[in-house]
């Protein structure tokens, strides 16, 4: 007799699957996107939420730490708040919901409701693989999101900020992002908390750079203390395309945030710097997988982790180089400051390399702070708490300061310092 | 100014004795050299005045202006005038310059009961005192000694000593590593700070820096002690026929 066994679900679970029940009249999209919809949400059903046996999320395992799941609270409220960067271009999306107003017309976009309506979305709602369950928690509940599109050539002067803000419940958001040839552009991706009140978020990105693109895609998490965060950027990037993806983690209380790319095209460039500040109970990772496809590409990965209380990270660095992809070059290192003796970080850096003539290297490293920069800071008059503090910034700072651009290292150093004093 | 009775002192990690018995005075105005061989303890002495965690100190004691600041941490010491120019200073990547030169002049005067500096105040301060040490404005955007030559550091360490304005101050082998010019830089500026009120150390393993920076006292350390004392003829003597008759004739 073949007979299959349905899994007890979690609490969380039941939850997923009771909000699908409940929203499914309401979210947008019929035809091909409802059928796509149910099939992510069947496979939730029958799998469950991944646990440590499955090998992506050994060091998370999201049964047993997604503990609860809020409901859906279709009526709460969230406003826009002032862009990091004065100036910015803002897409709003408010507890969910895109907010179509004051859309910036250097840019061809739409909310991705209108994406879902008219069905062209559901190309995009399937799963990575078997073990992608951001990718069927979003995809069966996304709401909505932008789809945008920058034009052949185009140079945005000033930032463009999607924002994200959450007061409560779920919210489910897509940006698919076409970068077309040659524009140059800086993305932030600002997800806010404005109440105490738990969220769970889930948000997937699909980048495609096209031939020569140049994009910095900033990333800051602020959630609240008991927010759940579950992200995915996907991206693929072009000939002599340039990427460089910063990702801030200063918030959330169990926080995953995949990166998954590929370069097609030779030349491309990748850079991904990681930031992690991790107090309380947070349980915050960062996985992340970069098939270098073709030859000549190059990649560069730095995460700097600050870790107080009884925080918990993780950091998975998965470089895969194609048989061909000959002159491959990519340096990955993790660094982890561990200020408490509660804290813990694992890093797992992965290289499969099917190419003879590549450089390929990784480093992890945990330390404290240098006693004699302590020392030396001390010597000057600066007190203990203060040199330490000055310290701490100093090593997550670093990685601010390549970002080029005055205005916005300043905005972030202060909310990285903020973050600090808060903690220490 | 500067009492040192008996000092004894070792390295907290392995218990290595390294001063054994030193005794020095230095009063205020005087600029007093410390001069010595390899391993005689002249570095060790100045990290313990400047209250380095590395070292013991086990019998004696040091007086700054008549009392003990042994049981004082780096940073009050310091506030309270005590100023290390270290052989190797330190780079620390990430703390931009600016802001530790503010963070140090604030925190200094705020230990001492006194309002903190305006920006445009210490902003102006910087500019005049690094004009005199002839420091490139854009060596002062980069981190903390990070990338500067030997000879930049060494003029970044009296900078901070021109701007912290402290009483006691004790360079070790400012020297090393600085050219004939640096040289003179480096000594004009130490020699701007001299004043009734203030105290020099300097702790050289040449005659060379005391011709630009001449010393009213000249001491002889060896094996953690001072082994002679005398006026700037000590140090040409030193020169001349090196430390070997000092030693025997102290054994």
């Amino acid at each position: 007799m073949n007979m299959q066994t349905a899994i007890t679900m979690t609490a969380a679970e039941t939850a997923l699957v009771d909000a699908y029940t409940a929203a499914i009249g309401d979210l947008p999209g019929e035809g091909a996107v409802l059928p796509a919809r149910d099939a992510l949400l069947a496979d939730l059903r029958t799998q469950g939420l991944p646990t440590r046996r499955l090998e992506s999320w050994h060091y998370t395992d999201l049964r047993a730490l997604l503990r609860s799941v809020p409901a859906l609270e279709p009526t709460a409220f969230a406003e826009r708040v002032d862009p990091l960067v004065p100036g910015s271009a803002v897409l709003a999306v408010l507890n969910g919901k895109a907010d179509a107003k004051g859309l910036p017309a250097t840019v061809n976009v739409r909310t991705y409701a209108e994406s879902l309506i008219d069905g062209v979305a559901a190309a995009d709602l399937i799963a990575r693989d078997a073990e992608d369950a951001i990718g069927r928690i979003n995809g069966s509940l996304v709401r909505d999101g932008f789809e945008i599109e920058v034009p052949e050539g185009t140079v945005l002067e000033q930032p463009l900020e999607l924002q994200l803000v959450q007061s409560a419940g779920q919210n489910h958001s897509r940006f698919p992002v076409t970068f077309g040839a040659s524009t140059k552009a800086t993305v932030i991706e600002r997800h806010l908390s404005v109440s105490d009140a738990a969220s769970l978020v889930t948000v997937v990105s699909d980048l495609i750079l096209d031939d020569n693109a140049d994009i910095t895609w900033i990333i800051l998490q602020q959630q609240g203390a008991s927010d759940s965060h579950l992200a995915q950027v996907n991206f693929d990037l072009g000939t002599n395309a340039k990427l460089r993806l910063f990702v801030i983690n200063a918030g959330g209380k169990l926080v995953r945030q995949e990166i998954h790319g590929v370069t097609t095209g030779e030349g491309a460039d990748f850079k991904l710097r990681g930031i992690n500040l991790l107090g309380g109970e947070t349980h915050t990772d960062i996985t992340f997988t970069l098939g270098h496809d073709v030859p000549n590409t190059t990649s560069t990965e730095v995460i700097r982790n600050v870790l107080f209380d009884r925080a918990k990270g993780v950091f998975q660095g998965q470089i895969r180089v194609a048989p061909d992809a000959q002159k491959t070059d990519a340096k990955m290192a993790c660094n982890t400051l561990l200020l408490s003796d509660d804290a813990d970080f694992s890093a797992k850096p992965e290289l499969e390399i099917f190419a003879d003539d590549v450089q390929c290297g990784h480093g992890a490293t945990v330390i404290d702070i240098n006693p004699t920069h302590l020392y030396y800071l001390r010597a000057r008059g600066i007190p203990e708490n203060k040199a330490r503090a000055m310290l701490v910034n100093a090593f997550v700072d670093e990685i601010v300061e390549e970002l080029e651009d005055e205005g916005l290292i300043e905005t972030l150093e202060t909310i990285i310092s903020v973050w600090l004093e808060k903690h220490a | 100014m500067l009492e040192i009775k008996n000092l004894h002192a070792r390295i907290a990690e392995d218990g290595t004795e390294i001063i054994r018995g030193l005794n020095l005075t230095v009063k205020a105005g005087e600029v007093a050299a410390i001069m010595g061989p390899n391993g005689s303890g002249k570095s060790t002495l100045s990290y313990i005045l400047s209250g380095r965690e590395d070292y013991e100190v086990t019998e004696g004691d040091i007086l700054y202006n008549g009392e003990s600041i042994l049981e004082l941490d780096p940073s009050e010491r310091a506030a309270k005038g005590i100023f290390l120019a270290f052989q190797y200073p330190v780079e620390i990547p990430g703390v931009a310059t600016m802001q530790f030169l503010k963070v140090a002049l604030n925190e200094q005067r705020k230990y001492r009961g006194e309002d903190e500096l305006s920006t445009p105040d210490f902003i102006r301060r910087v500019k005049e005192a690094s004009a005199k040490l002839q420091i490139n404005p854009d060596m002062l955007k980069r981190p903390l000694n990070v990338g500067f030559s030997g000879g930049e550091k060494k003029r970044a360490e009296i900078l901070q000593m021109a701007l912290l304005e402290p009483k006691l101050c004790v360079l070790d082998e400012t020297d090393s590593g600085l050219d004939i010019d640096a040289l003179k830089i480096v000594s004009d500026g130490v020699n701007a700070l001299r004043s009734p009120d203030r105290a020099v150390i300097v702790i050289t393993h040449y005659q060379r820096l005391l011709e630009y920076i001449v010393p009213d006292s000249v001491h002889v350390l060896y094996k953690g002690q001072i082994i002679k004392s005398g006026d700037k003829s000590l140090a040409l003597d030193l020169e001349a026929n090196g430390y070997a008759d000092i030693i025997d004739a102290a054994a």
